[in-house]
């Protein structure tokens, strides 16, 4: 019974994808690189993303032009942000608020501002700009986002843009020919290492008409990755190395200088 | 030459790094003391987490104070069995320190606690230093004679049970207060990133009455094990040791000791005493200072590990 649910379910999905191809624009994406290593000495740099809209025979021609939102995200994790309160004469860390799962870096590029690209609502249900980006916070027992003017989600985000990993820019893209177009992903000193996800939103209208997903991938080499690597996972040897590094150094000391 | 630190994880400049582990180096050399206390704050101030700076000064002061222990020791200026009876203490004090560092950190209070406990230890001991220094100068103007240690005289500290003869420092002395002012310099040394030599010494001294000839020496020695295991327990429970900014705090620290014991025998005691409690007042104090202004920013941000959505 259930199966045949499902086959009516899947058979009725085709069709109604097979009925409408009303639009059916396609993007063809690429980034400069899907692998970036960072060494010990990286000051900064920029990945760049190519893509193009193939349209088929079956396209529609529209008026106006296509806009673009490219939207990177890398790896999440938990954060908390807290706040300082005087209290006693002292400044001390009172409120905080815990984010569930953000991400550690976290762009936005479009080719022109977000609200003449879409409606608020669509802008709110496709998460365009770091204002309509979800970030869930523990609120109690709760899982919620709240209004973007929150004192804590400003604070978090305005933390993170300081340090280049949280950014939005509504010129960002541009069109080389009406269906050409690249973008560069900057990526600071701090990039966390991880997986990053590229999504690709196309609107025409004022509507979404098709999305591509792309992702990359940094990761740090060199001495200084495998001391940090070592400290996290295999504390206890990490720690006998640097004891037994910091009695060599006083005993070494010890026979250089010695006096008598 | 600029340096990435692979655990503090920011970039730093080598030299600067060094500049400071000699200088600190050099004010424990002449002083007798580890230099825990200076070289801490030395790191906050240039903007290491207060965590990771505590950490990794551990390993630091374990470097400094072991070459220190071998002079001692081939002095025979080393008490072993009071440097046992401390380690009791030391080392329960240590895990004890630890324990509380990791608490108050997932409490989000660790800056807090770490920079008041700077406040009240520094400004106290740095004021009583100061003020025993300056009527101790006083004394000597007027051409009196400096008494440090009553002989004869018996505080309640002799009063208690389980006396022990202590051979080499010449004393008979209760295991108690012993285990106790280890438990204590332990557990401070863990949660501030100090060896703790600078109050060890005095209360050594005045409380347990053990005599100069071994003092330094048998604190050097607890000084060494609480922070080698310290720098262990850092390392497995909250991997915060730096080991690339402790090799480099080593190397200027060790160096610049030399440097400083040459000149600490240059200058009278008295000064060097009225001199230390200046030195300790002013960190104290800087770092009230630092506790009442506003901050820049009133916000702060930081990873917290586990608790993902459900």
């Amino acid at each position: 019974m259930r199966l045949r649910t499902l086959l009516v379910t899947l058979s009725l999905a085709t069709a109604t994808s097979a009925a409408a191809p009303v639009q059916a624009e396609r993007l063809i994406v690429s980034v400069s690189n899907h692998r970036v290593t960072v060494t010990p000495n990286y000051s900064g740099g920029e990945l760049v993303l190519f893509g193009s809209v193939e349209k088929d025979d079956r396209t529609q021609p529209h008026q106006g032009s296509y806009d673009l939102v490219v939207t990177v995200s890398g790896p999440r994790a938990d954060m908390v942000t807290r706040r300082k309160e005087r209290k006693f004469g002292i400044w001390i860390n009172t409120d905080s608020r815990q984010f569930l799962q953000v991400p550690g870096y976290l762009a936005l590029f479009s080719n022109r501002p977000f609200d003449q690209i879409a409606s608020p609502e669509v802008q709110r249900r496709q998460q365009l700009g770091l204002n309509n980006v979800l970030l869930t916070q523990r609120v109690g027992t709760d899982y919620a986002d709240v209004v973007p003017n929150d004192a804590f989600r400003s604070a978090y985000v305005r933390l993170r843009s300081e340090h280049g990993l949280y950014r939005e820019a509504t010129s960002a893209v541009t069109f080389l020919t009406p269906t050409l177009f690249r973008t560069g992903i900057p990526l600071p000193a701090e990039v966390p290492i991880g997986t990053y996800n590229v999504e690709i939103k196309l609107f025409a209208d004022g509507a979404l008409v098709t999305k591509a997903e792309t992702a990359f991938e940094i990761v740090k080499v060199g001495f200084e990755q495998f001391v940090a690597t070592t400290a996290r996972q295999n504390g206890f040897v990490y720690g006998l190395v640097t004891a037994f590094m910091a009695l060599m150094t006083g005993w070494m000391a010890s026979i250089v200088f010695r006096k008598d | 030459m600029q340096l990435y630190l692979p655990i503090a994880d920011i970039p730093v400049n080598v030299f600067l790094i060094l500049a400071m582990g000699a200088a600190v180096g050099f004010v424990s050399g002449m002083f007798g003391i580890g230099g825990g206390f200076l070289m801490t704050p030395l790191l906050i101030f240039v903007g290491i987490a207060p965590a990771v700076a505590v950490a990794s000064v551990a390993s630091h002061i374990a470097a400094s104070s072991f070459s220190g222990a071998i002079s001692y020791w081939r002095r025979r200026a080393i008490d072993p069995l009071l440097a046992a009876v401390l380690l009791t203490g030391g080392t329960i004090g240590t895990a004890l320190g630890v324990w509380t560092f990791t608490f108050l950190r997932s409490l989000g209070q660790l800056d807090l606690m770490i920079a008041l406990s700077y406040v009240i230890l520094l400004t106290t001991v740095g004021g009583l230093m100061f003020w025993e220094g300056l009527r101790a100068l006083l004394r000597v103007r007027r051409g009196g004679a400096v008494t440090l240690r009553k002989p004869g005289s018996h505080g309640w500290v002799h009063g208690l049970p389980l006396k022990v003869r202590f051979k080499r420092s010449k004393i008979y002395l209760s295991v108690i207060p012993v285990v106790m002012v280890g438990l204590v310099i332990g557990f401070i040394g863990a949660v501030m990133g100090i060896g703790g030599g600078f109050i060890l010494v005095p209360l050594m001294i005045y409380l347990l009455r053990v005599p100069t000839s071994t003092v330094i020496g048998t604190s050097m020695v607890l000084t060494l094990v609480t922070m080698t295991f310290a720098t262990m327990l850092h390392a497995v429970t909250n991997h915060l040791v730096d080991a690339v900014l402790a090799l480099i705090l080593m190397i200027g620290g060790v160096t610049g000791a030399q440097f400083g014991a040459r000149a600490g025998q240059k200058i009278r005691g008295e000064h060097l005493r009225l001199l230390l409690g200046l030195l300790v007042l002013a960190v104290g104090i800087r770092f009230a200072v630092e506790l009442v202004i506003r901050p820049q920013d009133l916000f702060s941000i930081r990873e917290s590990g586990g608790g993902g959505p459900p």
